[in-house]
Order: structure tokens, then sequence, then C-alpha cells
């Protein structure tokens, strides 16, 4: 069973539907004494960093969330779940991650050429980077759906897919059992399904 | 590279699909949830969906329908119609949309805009607009095109992104329903205006109106399209193709 943590940051309503498509059982849970119950886990996330990860640390669920991925099940974050998952962000201010992906998370704006909108909104193509168990289903150039403002950065051997931006822009990371989706599988079609399945078929 | 959107957009009234001419003789197509996962397959980039009912049943029509939609279509949603206060926004969300267009109930309250944003993000608030030319001069109109407000359409447009709208739908009632091409002389104004994603509404007649939408008009970020969809003389897929073929880049 997979669970999906709530810790009051976005909705999860896209996501809960999506895994009952594709006949995944799940759970949501905030608790974090709950956490080790399940085979899997997915950190969503929508909205600033700062206060998400004092959300994380104020319901006890940073060090769960730390202590389920060191037992080597899989944990899977996205959006800004997976740039939760780094060491730190530098969006207002700079903020203490979960250090489960060396990296650090900075705007989009000194990576891309100028001129560009931001927000990077809108369906980007993956190029991959390296194998990743995640993507395993997908030719390279899929479409997935971005919104975002900032990315990881000096993450580069965890890097598995970029997007090309004006620029290059980290869409997903990994190490290990933890994986990273900048962009939303949960929004991203039949693309995003194959993602999400793949995924719920990973063992810890 | 970022591509090119196309976005169904289905009017409800009742828990049906319904589009007008120029907001008049409105005419039933179809229903939202087979709509919803036709356009779907077909290659639509997003959707959205206008609750045009008045009455209290109608709206609780609409959020199950909406619900219904987003339980089987995993692209992004966008909801609009009688979004008027905080708590609208918190009734569609939960119901799956992704994203809030808001409309005459900004106009109403200026300070919504800026509390929506606060709460679920900028990318999560779309200011839609719907301008007509009043002396020749852009004019911002409320009620479904039924009250001039006076407002002038840029610097409305303007102020709503600076308070928090992540996005910008802008309807040329001039060209609504007309099927006659899409207001480039309007969206060009309004696409040099702002630095957020601009979605150009009203006017689509045919493939042919995409491409020179989008070849005019580089900084226009998405189209919109219904009638000429739901009678299903034109797929997504025709008009993705075409803008393909011309260079545009587009999912496909």
């Amino acid at each position: 069973m997979t669970g999906i943590i709530d810790y009051g940051v976005g909705n999860l309503f896209s996501l809960r539907s999506s895994l009952a498509m594709i006949g995944e059982d799940c759970a949501v849970t905030g608790a974090p004494e709950e956490l080790s119950r399940f085979d899997r886990l997915i950190l969503p996330g929508v909205g600033a960093f700062g206060d998400a990860a004092d959300k994380l640390r104020a319901t006890g669920l940073f060090d769960a969330v730390r202590d389920y991925a060191a037992t080597g099940r899989p944990l899977m974050g996205i959006c800004l779940g997976m740039q939760l998952l780094f060491e730190k962000s530098l969006e207002y201010g700079e903020h203490t991650g979960l250090g489960l992906i060396p990296g650090r998370v900075t705007p989009i704006e000194k990576d891309i050429r100028p001129g560009l909108k931001i927000p990077h909104i809108g369906w980007n193509a993956l190029s991959f980077k390296k194998s990743s168990p995640i993507f395993r289903d997908l030719r390279d150039g899929e479409f997935v759906y971005f919104v975002h403002s900032y990315h990881a950065t000096d993450c580069g051997p965890y890097v598995s897919a970029v997007a090309d931006y004006g620029g290059t822009l980290t869409a997903a990371a990994e190490r290990d059992n933890v994986f990273g989706c900048q962009f939303h599988p949960e929004k991203s079609g039949e693309t995003g399904l194959k993602i999400l399945k793949a995924f719920c078929k990973l063992e810890g | 590279m970022i591509t090119k959107r196309i976005i169904p957009c289905l009017d409800v009234r009742n828990g049906r699909v319904v589009k007008g001419v120029n907001f008049q003789g409105l005419s039933d197509v179809s229903s939202p949830v087979e709509l919803a996962k036709y356009y779907s397959d077909s290659g639509a980039d997003e959707l959205v969906f206008y609750d045009i009912t008045a009455s209290a049943e109608g709206r609780k029509l609409f959020t199950d329908v909406l619900t219904r939609v987003a339980e089987r279509v995993f692209i992004p949603l966008t909801v609009g119609g009688g979004i008027n206060t905080l708590e609208d926004f918190d009734r569609v969300l939960k119901c799956g949309a992704d994203k809030v267009s808001v409309n005459s109930g900004a106009i109403r309250d200026p300070s919504l805009i800026g509390r929506a944003a606060k709460r679920y993000g900028d990318q999560c608030v779309v200011i839609s607009a719907d301008v007509k030319r009043v002396d020749g001069r852009f004019t911002v109109f409320a009620r479904g095109g039924r009250d001039d407000t006076g407002l002038e359409a840029i610097e409305w447009i303007r102020r709503c992104v600076g308070d928090g709208a992540g996005e910008v739908v802008l309807n040329s009632i001039d060209t609504d329903g007309v099927r006659g091409g899409f207001d480039l002389e309007m969206l060009r104004a309004v696409s040099e205006a702002v630095d957020v994603p601009v979605i150009a509404s009203g006017g689509a007649g045919s493939v042919q109106d995409f491409v020179t939408l989008f070849k005019t008009l580089p900084r226009v970020d998405a189209g919109l399209a219904a009638s000429i969809l739901h009678f299903g003389e034109v797929t997504v897929s025709d008009i993705k193709t075409a803008l393909r073929a011309e260079g545009v880049n587009v999912r496909l």
C-alpha cells in the first residue's frame, strides 16, 4: 500500500484519483507514527519551501520521513515535495530541507534565457540523463506538466531527467530509493500515470 | 521547450455543457464527463469548466460533475463561474480543480485575488477578463458580458497580475462565438502588458485561426476553444498537427 503524506500543503485529490485509476491501494496520512506501515510513500506539496518545511517539522513528519527513507523503502517527492528532498532552498531566505539528495533549490531565473516567463508553466519534454526505474516505461521526449519557479541545482550525479526552457531545468532526480519529480505526474495524462505505476511497483 | 497549449472550454449549466453565441441562445452539446475524457484522449493540454449556473442546486450539480471529471481525467483543470469568495475557491479545489478563474468576483471584491493567491499560491489563481471595445477603448464587462464596468482592460489585468493572478484568460466579447478568428489586436495589447501566461479566448473558428494566433503573437501561451471542438468538425489533434507543420511547438 502507498501512503500519501498530508501536511496541509496542496491538493491531494488528483494524486489519490490517479493512484485509484492505476489500481493502487493508497491512504492519506499526516501521522508520523503511521508512515512505517506503508510499502512506499509520496510526499506532495505546493507553495513555499520555508512554510512547508516548517509544517513538516511542526507535525513531526520531518524526522519520520527521514527515518522512513533510511529503511530503504521507496519515497517519491512531487513538485515542492521533490524540492524538500534536497539539503536546502534559497526561496525567500535560506531553509533546510530533508537532505535526502545532495543539492540545493534555487530560482530558475538565473538558469534560463532572460525574457522567458516565470513560473515555468505548461507541458515540456523530458530528456533522460540516466535510466530510472520510475521512467522505465517512457520514451525520451515524452511530455509532462510543470508549474514552478525554483528547481534543484548542484545535484549533477543525481539528476535523472531535465527539461529545456531556454536553459536546462532539473525535472527529476533520484538517489537510491528516493525519487523526486519537479513536474506533476498526477497531471501529466497517460505519461504521468505510467510514472506512478512504475513507482508503485517498487519494493523496499 | 514549453509547448503552446490547446484548451477546450466547457460551459456547464445544470450539469450539462452548453455553448452560446455572443453569450446568448445557449444550446446543449453533451455530457461534461464524456467530453472531458474525449478531449483528454485527443490531446487537450488542459480543460476549463465555466459554471454558468445561477441556482444553489446547479452549483451542487457542478461540483459533482467536477469531481467525476477529476477522478478520470489527469490533466490540469481550471474552474470558473460563480467564484466570489475564498469559500468558493475551497469548494472547487476540494473537488479536484487545479486552478480557479475569477471574473466578476474580482470586480466586486478587488481584494479577492490577493487573498486567494496568498492562500493557494499564484499558480492557482487565474484572472479571466471579458473585454469589449466601447468607443474604441478596451473595457471590462462583468456578469457574463452583461454589465459594462467602465474599467480599462489593460490597467485592470495588470492590477490583477500584480495582486497575484498567475495566468490571464482574455475573452474578447467582440469575437466570441463569431468564429471569425481570435482578437489579435486585443491579445497583442494584453500579452505585451503582462509577464504571466496569456490564454486567448473568443473567436476560434478554424484550425488556421490557431496557427495565425501563435505565429502572429508568440507571447500568447495558449488558445481556448469551445464550439469549434464540441461539434466534432475539428479535433485538438487536427489543430496541433497544423501547428507543428508551421513550426509551432506542441505536445503531440
